[in-house]
């Protein structure tokens, strides 16, 4: 039976580890080679690399931290940060990335999702889309790490960007990341049903209760960063905790 | 040891090639005739899609080298369903070496994804490829087409019914989880593979 994923996501500024609250306030969590043999070994599913700070000067040391990862951990992962042509990608798949993300450059250019699945093929493109409930209780796309708003809707963003070649959808609530107060359930149930890949939900995992929750609305894949990186919530532990609620966990 | 993992326009070879690094061994990776026919042991990966990949290999007489490779040889993920008799995507017609055809996932119901992306686990294990790993083992999946179910099967998953997760037949061999992904346990079928006799 396909189970349920948990992935840890590293966010990688200069070649370390950070996790911030809100998309701020950033805070060093380690080196992320050894973080990622850590997760593998516990359990984790997949893993996300996203490197905040990535520019074109930085995108060498990105690939060769890429490579770094892949020799050292035999798990899936994605990388994504400032991804914005064939050419980036091509680099990080031939370090050794098995999926990449895009979110900001895919917006601005949709036709880059579709170069992208017919240079790599749809399971390696990741649509990552950064959203915010607004006071008409619709929720929107954000932009450059959630710093710029705009007028679309996410769950139309996420169904035209799976028509365009995404064949996954990594969708962080901003309202919620952060917070360890519970995933956005609202959204990615919506999403889930919107779009017919798989929906990883982005943004308040703070407990193993939380988990299992999002998993019942519709989640395929639950990612969460400085709850692991800070040891609050242990990889065994938590899937241990969803087998004993009957969701299936590797 | 030789192992020599052919080089064709589907995607991977390199998180192979990386995986057979890890255990440190150090693949060769070509699409030349001559080097594959001299290989211990030959891996052909793949994630791409049917009909392109099997016009870049008949093009290159890449498909006659395979079908008459005599060394272990490894299909893994596309590769595996290049192997079988035909397959949906595309309509195209593959290498024959397993008498299976490859279709599309289908189900009316609307919460199951396609393509299956991520763990399921495998059951009915035969053959020395899955020596010492368990029923009910995990193995990373990535895909929408699947092979089904008959005589060549050696392990078998769950997903939107029942289909072939491993194909066996004299020296070929295919799997549609990608070994090279799958944590320890595809660490130990791939070193299995590699105990093969050549």
């Amino acid at each position: 039976m396909l189970t349920k994923r948990i992935i840890p996501c590293l966010d990688i500024k200069d070649g370390r580890t950070v996790k911030g609250t809100n998309f701020v306030d950033l805070r060093d969590a380690g080196d992320p080679v050894e973080l990622a043999a850590l997760y593998a070994d516990q359990g984790a599913d997949e893993l996300v690399f996203l490197d905040i700070t990535a520019t074109n000067e930085k995108r060498k040391t990105l690939a060769q931290l890429v490579d770094r990862i892949a020799h050292r951990i035999n798990i899936p992962f994605t990388v994504g940060g400032g991804i914005a042509s064939v050419e980036d990608v091509r680099i990080l798949l031939d370090s050794g990335a098995d999926k990449i993300s895009v979110n900001t450059a895919a917006f601005k250019n949709p036709e880059l999702i579709t170069s992208l699945a017919s240079s790599f093929g749809s399971q390696c493109v990741v649509l990552a889309i950064d959203t915010k409930k607004h006071a008409d209780n619709q929720w929107y796309v954000y932009l450059n790490g959630g710093r710029v708003a705009t007028e679309s809707i996410c769950e139309h963003w996420a169904a035209k960007g799976v028509s365009l070649g995404a064949g996954e959808i990594l969708l962080t609530s901003m309202d919620h990341d952060g917070t360890k107060k519970g995933f956005a359930t609202e959204i990615t149930a919506a999403v889930s049903q919107t779009v017919n890949v798989p929906v990883i939900a982005s943004g308040g995992g703070g407990i193993p209760e939380h988990f299992a929750e999002i998993f019942d609305n519709g989640a395929d894949a639950a990612l969460a960063a400085s709850i692991f990186h800070f040891k609050e919530v242990m990889i065994p532990e938590l899937k241990s905790f969803l087998k004993s609620r009957q969701i299936s966990v590797r | 040891m030789k192992i020599v993992i052919i080089k064709y326009n589907a995607g991977n070879i390199r998180s192979v090639q990386i995986a057979l690094e890890r255990q440190g061994i150090t693949p060769v990776i070509s699409d030349d005739p001559e080097v594959i026919h001299a290989a211990d042991k030959i891996i052909f990966p793949g994630v791409g899609e049917a009909s392109s990949a099997m016009a870049y290999l008949t093009e290159r007489s890449l498909d006659s080298v395979i079908a008459d490779a005599r060394q272990p040889f490894l299909g893994i993920c596309l590769g595996m369903q290049l192997m079988c008799s035909h397959s949906e995507e595309n309509d195209t017609t593959c290498l024959g070496i397993f008498e299976e055809n490859v279709r599309k996932f289908s189900t009316s119901d609307n919460s199951i994804k396609i393509p299956q992306i991520g763990w399921n686990s495998i059951t009915n294990l035969k053959s020395s490829l899955f020596e010492g790993i368990n029923e009910n083992s995990y193995c990373y999946f990535v895909h929408s087409y699947f092979a089904s179910i008959g005589k060549h099967t050696i392990a078998q998953t769950h997903y939107c019914g029942e289909y072939s997760a491993s194909l066996h037949k004299n020296n070929f061999y295919g799997v549609q989880f990608h070994p090279e992904k799958s944590a320890d346990v595809g660490a130990s079928i791939i070193n299995n593979f590699l105990k093969i006799p050549s």
